[in-house]
């Protein structure tokens, strides 16, 4: 396996996007290069190159139809659902090809979570039964290291205390908050490597937002998180990485302190602003 | 390199207690589903191949005679169907005259003009109707409906209109006329509720120009809804037909069971679903059998031909207001 | 100039009126067979269903009393036969319209199943006789299932990939999101959404076929005992309906009427059991 190190040299030596954060030499948990999508005719990303920095929070922010969700969803091949979807190029994931003709997409989705926009517990289900869901269909069977699972794994999204007397009772049951983060733990449990997150607190009040930002905040420990946003506050809030894209393509990629206070392209600065359409 | 290999054993320990995706799996799960759609299409090849194969004998002795002769004699093996032919047209006829002008207002009472809390427990209740068996329905007709028929509004009719050839004659209870009245009712909740979907489907955008412009509820109605949705009840019309065409238990208990060709609706007639009700048990030699099975060949061409004008009529209409919700 | 407007509008009006009171009369006229069939059945009917009727073989001509709890029997056996043959058909076949397949051959599958639904049932009949029934040399309980179970294919598929359609995509990705595979989604997070709705639709069908009599005359063909194996004719409530109604004799017609009484309360219990459930569904699935 690579070095952090090793995979920055090798960044500077194929000479793509600058460090983000050149004072801190960071790990990368995803390396994509030179990656485009197409949804039939239609160009969706334009030739994105671009590192994921390892146990931090990068945001991807843009105005909509910038293709923010594609690019998340190509990182863990969920756009791979929508029919007549071609790809180009590279997604590197801990140094492994993720679009390997070898690499079975389950096995990518395992290790690469995903909680949407619209917070999904499976109707049918029990609070407990969704948490362990992911790992029962995927065949563990041992129903000690699922109960072990599920507490911990709601207790990761910070979600036990308020649930532990309820597990029984239907996912839905829970508020909009609850769900989201119910939503969180059931990806969790299968123990992934990243975290990709689809505008995960837009349909949510301020107060549910704020948990979930600072679940986030303390995920981002043990995961690698990515999160797509329209909300410009809160990516400058949770994040510790910004790219901005727009019309398909990485207009501008570095720490989010820079971008937010001293972005480098006119149209970034436009769009962080409000002066965008 | 394995994707497996590059993962620390004791960090991903639960990753590795997870099964390995297996493409076979998802390829049988999808290859089975495929195979019982399929039943579809081998069902309606199915019924054609048996239904030839079990009349070819008589096709090649009969020919075009079969469709166009009424002597129907299984002593003498002489098969004509002409007159189940006739009598399914005319019941078929019968029962659309009553039912389409019922099921279309009834279908515009229940989308337009109906009071908001009247309309759900209405269309429950034609359901409920459509949930009715045939046989059910036949054993109302023999018992109830005919006597009535019989005593009151036949004898007004041969009153009224007995100086026209279809109301003239002896009144004998079962009937051509019973027959298409009894099918009316067999057709009414398809052709109404097949109509109210069309009329819901009518955008709100029509209605409100109409009342815009001072339509009265009957004219938005007339001119916004109905004649906008000519075509969409048009195939809920031929919808009705096919099930007309093909209805049997009914029909059979009220129609008379008699093969002949009779202007008269008061005298008793027979359709090609009742000839098969009928006879197919006491089919004694081949070639009353292979008739019976050209007999059922007959109506599953004519139902098969109606029911495909009727679902591509529907279709251009369910296509239509597609691309009218993605607009 | 005025005047005549309001004239013209007050004849719009009443004319509009009007129009308004034919539909509802077309209304009442429709739901009226609806009401008469059930008076009559409850009048005629009501009489003869007793401890006998569900207990008893039908009496021998003559004879009175008796009872049909051969035909009952009969029917329940036909239904389950029905019911193994038409249920995964159906069910997996609307499973892979809605969730496989290429738009274009799914509208053709669509629409030669909605074609299929409008053949007439005793075409069924005539086809199994000629399968099974020739081939085998007898009517059979297999006859009389299979010609419903074939009728039972085509609404339990259209039914089935209506209602898996109405469950959010979101559900889908979330269980493909966590790795599961594409069939273990369908099965255990689709289907398990739906299922309420696919159960729905296979009621219905069950109700429908358990009413059906022209499929039956000459595949299961009907008996005046017990069956005793499923490769012999078997009673089945409409064909014993239907036979004893075009009997001459008055004790069959009162058994007819009980008969039909009988069969029209299951067919209507499920269609009330199914609005009750379908009257959950819009909660849970949303």
């Amino acid at each position: 396996m690579e070095t952090p190190e090793q995979t920055v040299m090798e960044r500077l030596e194929h000479g793509s996007a600058p460090p983000p954060d050149a004072e801190v030499p960071a790990a990368h948990t995803f390396e994509v290069k030179n990656v485009s999508i197409w949804y039939g005719e239609k160009l969706a990303i334009d030739n994105v190159t671009l590192d994921v920095a390892a146990n931090a929070v990068t945001a991807i922010i843009g105005p909509s139809g910038c293709g923010k969700s594609t690019f998340l969803r190509a990182l863990n091949r969920m756009h791979e659902l929508t029919p007549k979807t071609r790809m180009e190029g590279t997604v590197l994931l801990n140094g492994e090809d993720l679009y390997s003709s070898t690499v079975d997409p389950a096995i990518v989705r395992r290790r690469v979570g995903m909680v949407f926009q619209k917070s999904n517990p499976f109707p049918t289900m029990t609070i407990g039964e969704n948490v362990v869901i992911g790992l029962r269909l995927n065949g563990v069977r041992n129903q000690r290291f699922l109960n072990e699972r599920l507490e911990k794994s709601l207790r990761m999204a910070a979600l036990w205390d308020e649930v532990k007397d309820d597990l029984h009772k239907p996912g839905t049951s829970l508020s909009g908050g609850q769900q989201q983060r119910l939503c969180i733990a059931r990806a969790l449990a299968v123990e992934p490597e990243v975290i990709l997150m689809d505008e995960p607190c837009s349909a949510l009040d301020p107060i549910a937002t704020a948990k979930i930002e600072e679940l986030i905040y303390q995920l981002k420990a043990r995961y690698t998180i990515v999160t797509v946003t329209h909300n410009m506050q809160q990516a400058g809030r949770v994040s510790d990485y910004t790219a901005f894209f727009y019309l398909g393509r990485l207009i501008e990629y570095g720490p989010t302190t820079k971008i937010f206070t001293n972005p480098g392209e006119k149209q970034t600065e436009d769009y962080i602003t409000g002066r965008f359409g | 390199m394995g994707v497996a290999a590059s993962i620390a054993v004791e960090e991903r320990s639960v990753q590795e207690r997870m099964a390995r995706p297996s493409r076979f799996g998802d390829k049988a799960f999808e290859w089975l589903t495929l195979a019982m759609a399929l039943a579809v299409v081998v069902l309606i090849i199915l019924i054609g191949w048996q239904l030839w194969i079990g009349s070819s004998v008589a096709i090649k002795k009969f020919g075009f005679h079969f469709l166009t002769t009424s002597t129907w004699d299984p002593v003498a093996e002489q098969f004509g169907a002409l007159p189940f032919i006739y009598g399914t047209l005319v019941s078929s006829l019968i029962a659309l005259v009553i039912a389409v002008p019922l099921g279309i207002a009834t279908a515009a009472y229940l989308t337009e003009l109906a009071p908001l809390w009247i309309r759900q427990p209405l269309a429950s209740l034609i359901e409920m109707l459509a949930a009715i068996p045939s046989v059910i329905l036949g054993l109302w007709g023999i018992f109830v409906m005919i006597p009535w028929l019989r005593d009151y509004p036949f004898p007004w009719l041969k009153r009224s209109f007995g100086w026209t050839p279809f109301f003239s004659g002896p009144i004998y209870g079962p009937c051509m006329f019973a027959g298409g009245i009894i099918i009316a009712v067999m057709i009414l909740p398809i052709i109404t509720s097949v109509s109210r979907e069309i009329l819901r489907g009518v955008p709100d955008l029509q209605r409100e120009a109409a009342y815009g412009l001072g339509a009265t509820r009957w004219e938005a109605t007339r001119i916004a809804v109905l004649s906008y949705a000519k075509k969409g009840l048009f195939g809920a019309v031929i919808l009705g037909l096919g099930r007309a065409l093909g209805e049997t238990m009914a029909v059979t208990m009220v129609i008379g069971n008699t093969p002949q060709i009779a202007v008269s609706l008061f005298k008793p007639g027979y359709t090609l679903a009742s000839v098969l009700a009928n006879e197919f048990t006491e089919a004694t030699t081949d070639m009353y059998l292979q008739a019976l099975f050209e007999v059922g060949l007959v109506l599953f061409g004519i139902t098969i031909l109606v029911n495909l004008l009727a679902q591509l009529l529907l279709r251009t209409i369910a296509a239509k207001s597609a691309t009218r919700a993605v607009q | 100039m005025r005047f005549e407007r309001a004239h013209n509008h007050t004849w719009r009006k009443i004319k509009s009126a009007l129009a308004v009171g034919i539909a509802f009369g077309s209304a009442l006229l429709v739901i009226t067979p609806l009401g008469l069939v059930f008076f009559y059945l409850l009048i005629n009917g009501a009489g003869s269903v007793n401890w006998d009727f569900f207990t008893k073989l039908p009496a021998p001509v003559g004879a009175l009393g008796g009872g049909m709890a051969n035909a009952i029997v009969g029917t329940l056996e036909l239904l389950a036969l029905a019911g193994v043959i038409g249920i995964p058909v159906g069910v997996l076949g609307g499973v892979y319209l809605a969730e496989y397949g290429s738009a274009r051959l799914n509208s053709v599958l669509r629409f030669l199943a909605d074609v299929l639904n409008g053949i007439p049932s005793i075409t069924w009949g005539v086809v199994v006789y000629g399968l099974i029934v020739l081939r085998f040399k007898g009517c059979s309980a297999y006859a009389g299932g299979l010609a419903l179970a074939l009728i039972m294919i085509p609404l339990i598929l259209r039914t089935t990939e209506e209602v898996i359609l109405l469950v959010p995509n979101g559900y889908r990705e979330a269980a493909l999101a966590l790795g599961v595979s594409r069939w273990k989604t369908i099965v255990h997070i689709v289907m398990k959404t739906a299922s309420k709705g696919i159960i729905t639709g296979i009621l219905l069908a069950l109700a429908r076929v358990g009413g059906e009599t022209a499929p039956l005359l000459f595949t299961a063909f009907g008996n005046r005992f017990w069956n005793h194996s499923l490769s012999q004719p078997i009673a089945a409530l409409p064909l014993q309906v239907f036979t004893y109604a075009i009997s001459p004799y008055d004790d069959w017609h009162r058994q007819a009427w009980a008969g039909a009484l009988v069969l029209v309360t299951g067919v209507f219990c499920v269609n009330i059991l199914v609005r009750i459930l379908t009257r959950g569904r819009g909660a849970s699935v949303v």
